[in-house]
């Protein structure tokens, strides 16, 4: 088996696994880093994200309100040291990716500009027009690439992580162009493969979020955080589920109901004003404008449609200038996938899938439990979004984590003179490539479609574990993701060959996503109480005595997954209530 | 309007064949459907070993980029509905060696990338406390460079590149001319050699279909007859005021 | 033909065919753009024998003028007279897509850059015409 070593090795090209590189790299350029992804860098995700970065800039805003804002937007789930850490780093990441060039929207004297959003008391986000993702992902790997130390392992699917005596020790990955199953050991391993939205069937996540890291970690022995913790972005397409941005909002579009009525103002949302007010109305926090929209539907207040229910978003108010210079990628999505023009029409929007604020259990400094393993960015929980995240924290997430988990892992290699035993990792690799052959490309007898079992696994969870839960539904979609698993090993396989084996890895993306889907289900049925985006019909209040506590699921030999509580920690802000659209 | 629609993919896996073919689907004819659907639809439920790239589906990745009925485009933005009543030719990226069905090799057209600098270079070191001070109007003399998404359709469509794969090409190009022009930028003379060298912007006869198929609008063919310009006037100016130089 | 031993695959490469530029219009647009300049110098070597006639006394510009009016002749110089016209109207169909046309942060269609070059080219080739044809 082809075998090659490093000192850190990345799982995922994205935000985050470029900026830890270059933490790693900038910190220490005798580090030997690899960058394992399965797609080229410039396709991650990141790329499609498009509001903007939050950071304390203006004189009169403070990192307090930026704490208390995003302490508030996650209910009080989100641990506080982490979030006073990360609102006091993030304006030095957004200002160090300025000065690695990226185009952030000026303000006419040439100072970045910041725009409001939701669940934000003050304008703090930047941002770069309606691309911000793009602006900065591209930034990143174009930046990446100056540095020598970083080796690329371009389209490559890691399949298992090693674990050799409670550590873990290198990766087991695919070489897609060539089919070639190879064994990569490294001594610090930092997972950054993003989220897991394609457990769902309307999401605005690309086809590559398939919960990869998040599973590699679980099947390792790390535990998984506060899964239950999805978040539904309020306006996302009908059909295709893509993004429209929230942008669109905190530049003063309306969400209207089939009777053309802000209906927000009915949910305890603030009282409607012609133009945006902070924190209030279409800015509020993105779990309690989903679930109002949610509650239109029930209500029948929804117009009907081929995919289901929606309500529009209008920003014919804005005028054609606005929307060009502010909101141009909006009006093109538009244009493009429902052949409407946001100038002259309302668009069609519904609540979809976007978001995991679970993940990868680690602490402050990205490490998780599992000795050697670190993991940022969407995939991990540190926990700074708790059961809610609030729109525009994630960008400037995947910069001061991914730059925390590499100083980290440059650290913790820095320390660790161990050898690994290479014969038992050869031996367990080996195991590996003789399983993903016997169970997929020499399988010919497997009668299941694999986008049968994929649409069937979307179908429970969008029914048992949607935007509102109770135990029925979850204990329902428990049993069908156990059945689900027991038939996803008797897959229809028609591509044999190793040459850039799409099925095959769609196959083992299946397999990953069976496993997140179980965990974020036994998360949710464990959770009795309702907090952000973790709604349960059976439990609709907020209880701090039992549940001011994260979910730890792990994995257990037999039977479903174990969950723990770990406490949140509350430095400044006492849990209170949290309120939009009634205060100062 | 029918119902269905016929595909014609173009195949290839090199484990058993010498050279590619094309093979015909009927797949629904659905007024919604982009040309990605429909190859999702046949992946999934006809025949699992075609194998493409594909990802963000709504345009931005830049993975999806293929030949239809011989003019390339991103899959994922391209109407099925306008090729009613069909037959359409799905074929790889023009100019590209083939890996396998749909999918072709891009380690050149990265390599292109990396020669040509794509980083903020400043020569004295000195970093601002705070941000670059960058006007609007500086913002926009390169903000349309700065929009590639690397989808390669410019290299699909540029019979130079077609001709000579070793020419820079627009997109590598046109990401240089991004960097030059940004205010923060002092890195314009590093990138000079690799951009007047033999395979850079001189290698281009003005064709202009890259920027006929960009789907960002990024016009590198515009980018690469503006830095021609720069290039002569710098070259003018080594001549005539060779004491000016830094 | 590709040989494949195993994680060895090779890519297969797809050369251009010698008439590539027959696939398209746009194609075909530019080679025959590209193809007119021979006729540009046709002509400028057509005027330099002019000169060379007129300057060689009156005998040999009426046997140039003769030439000229053969039949083959006429039918050559109608077809260099369309490629140049078909070059010129190309060439200035080129100054926008050459030129940065933005005023004040909006950019100009390309009509506003290709315009004043069409513009002056119709005044100037009228007022040569009507001195060519002694009207003026």
């Amino acid at each position: 088996m082809e075998t090659s070593s490093h000192d850190i090795l990345l799982i995922g090209g994205g935000g985050a696994g470029l900026r830890a590189a270059i933490a790693i790299a900038e910190a220490d350029p005798k580090i030997d880093i690899a960058m394992v992804s399965k797609v080229y860098p410039m396709r991650s995700h990141t790329v499609s994200a498009e509001g903007g970065a939050a950071g304390v800039a203006g004189k009169d805003d403070t990192l307090d309100e930026h704490c208390y804002d995003t302490i508030s937007g996650s209910d009080w789930l989100g641990d506080q040291d982490a979030i006073e850490a990360f609102v006091s780093e993030v304006p030095g990441e957004l200002l160090r990716l300025e000065h690695w060039g990226c185009p952030w929207s000026r303000e006419p004297d040439g100072r970045i500009a910041v725009r409001p959003f939701g669940g934000m008391r003050k304008m703090r986000t930047w941002f770069a027009a309606d691309k911000t993702g793009f602006h900065m992902l591209h930034t990143l790997f174009q930046t990446s690439l100056k540095y020598t130390s970083i080796v690329r392992y371009d389209e490559t699917f890691a399949t298992r992580l090693l674990v050799e005596d409670g550590a873990v020790r290198g990766v087991v990955a695919i070489e897609l162009r060539t089919g070639r199953i190879r064994m990569i050991t490294a001594k610090a391993i930092i997972i950054c493969t993003g989220g897991c939205g394609r457990v769902f069937p309307f999401t605005t996540n690309a086809n590559i979020c398939t919960g990869d890291g998040m599973a590699l970690a679980y099947r390792a022995g790390a535990p998984l955080k506060d899964m239950e913790m999805v978040q539904y972005h309020p306006t996302g397409l009908p059909f295709t589920g893509i993004l429209i941005t929230e942008a669109a909002r905190a530049e003063g579009g309306w969400l209207l109901n089939k009777d053309g009525y802000r209906f927000l103002q009915d949910y305890d949302l603030g009282k409607p004003t012609p133009t945006p007010v902070f924190r209030s109305m279409e800015l509020g926090p993105r779990d309690r404008v989903s679930q109002a929209i949610f509650g239109e539907f029930e209500k029948d207040r929804g117009f009907h449609g081929p995919y289901g229910d929606y309500v529009h978003l209008d920003l014919r108010h804005l005028g054609e200038h606005k929307i060009e210079s502010r909101l141009p990628m909006v009006r093109e999505l538009c244009l493009k996938y429902e052949n409407i023009d946001p100038v002259r029409q309302p668009i069609p929007v519904r609540p979809v899938q976007h978001y995991m604020m679970g993940g990868v259990h680690t602490d402050i400094h990205g490490a998780t439990p599992l000795r050697g393993l670190f993991s940022a960015g969407e995939s991990a929980c540190v926990s700074i979004n708790g059961s809610n995240r609030l729109g525009s924290n994630s960008l400037g997430e995947l910069l001061v984590f991914g730059a925390r988990a590499g100083k980290s892992a440059a650290e913790y290699v820095a320390n660790s003179g161990r050898r690994d035993n290479h014969a038992r990792l050869l031996a367990q690799a080996a195991e590996e490539e003789r399983q993903i052959e016997e169970n997929y490309l020499r399988k010919t007898d497997g009668k299941e479609r694999i986008a049968k079992l994929r649409e069937e696994m979307q179908k429970t969870m969008e029914s048992g574990c949607g935007i509102y839960r109770e135990r029925a539904s979850l204990v329902a979609s428990a049993n069908k993701l156990r059945e689900l698993q027991e038939r996803a090993r008797h897959l229809a396989m028609e591509d044999h060959s190793r040459t850039f084996n799409t099925q095959l890895t769609s196959a083992l993306e299946l397999g990953f996503m069976l496993d997140v889907a179980e965990t974020i289900v036994h998360c949710a049925l464990n959770r009795e109480e309702s907090r952000g985006a973790h709604q349960r019909r059976d439990f609709p209040k907020r209880d701090d005595q039992k549940y001011l506590a994260h979910s730890l699921v792990s994995r257990s030999a037999e039977g479903p997954p174990r969950v723990e509580y770990l406490p949140v920690v509350i430095t400044r802000w006492p849990p209170g209530e949290r309120i939009y659209g009634r205060e100062h | 309007m029918a119902d269905t629609i016929i595909l014609e993919i173009a195949r290839f896996h090199p484990e058993g064949d010498a050279e590619p073919a094309f093979q015909s689907y009927e797949v629904p004819l659905r007024s919604d459907w982009m040309v990605l659907d429909a190859l999702t639809y046949i992946k999934d439920q006809l025949d699992g070993s075609l194998a493409f790239r594909w990802s963000c589906r709504m345009g931005i990745c830049g993975s999806c980029g293929m030949m239809v009925n011989g003019v390339p485009k991103l899959t994922c933005e391209t109407l099925l509905t306008n090729f009613a009543p069909g037959p359409v030719r799905i074929a790889p990226l023009e100019h590209f060696p083939v890996v396998k069905d749909l999918v072709i090799e891009m380690d050149g057209f990265l390599g292109k990338l990396q020669k040509v600098r794509p980083w903020i270079v400043r020569k004295d070191g000195r970093l601002p406390e705070r941000e670059f001070i960058q006007t609007p109007a500086e913002l926009e003399t390169f903000k349309q460079y700065s929009l590639c998404i690397n989808c390669m359709l410019c290299y699909a469509a540029c019979p130079v590149y077609g001709l000579d794969p070793s020419f820079t090409g627009p997109a590598a190009l046109a990401l240089a001319e991004r960097y030059n022009l940004d205010s923060r930028d002092q890195g314009a003379t590093e990138r000079t050699d690799v951009l007047s060298q033999h395979d850079g912007i001189w290698d281009c006869t003005v064709v202009g279909e890259c920027s006929v198929v960009c789907p960002k609008h990024v016009d590198p063919s515009l980018a690469i007859q503006q830095y021609k310009l720069t290039a002569t006037k710098e070259w003018f100016k080594t001549w005539l005021l060779p004491w000016g130089n830094k | 033909m590709p040989q494949y031993s195993q994680f060895q695959p090779k890519p297969y490469e797809r050369p251009m065919s010698p008439f590539w530029y027959f696939d398209r219009w746009p194609y075909l647009k530019f080679i025959l753009r590209e193809s007119s300049s021979f006729f540009v110098a046709y002509f400028a070597v057509v005027i330099l024998i002019h000169i060379c006639a007129i300057s060689s006394g009156p005998s040999s510009y009426a046997a140039f003028s003769a030439w000229m009016r053969t039949p083959t002749m006429i039918t050559v110089n109608l077809i260099a007279f369309v490629f140049v016209v078909f070059h010129t109207v190309t060439w200035f169909m080129l100054v926008p897509r050459v030129m940065v046309r933005q005023v004040m942060g909006r950019s100009l269609p390309e009509m506003a850059a290709a315009a004043p070059n069409y513009a002056v080219w119709a005044v100037l080739s009228i007022a040569v015409a009507l001195f060519a044809l002694r009207v003026i």
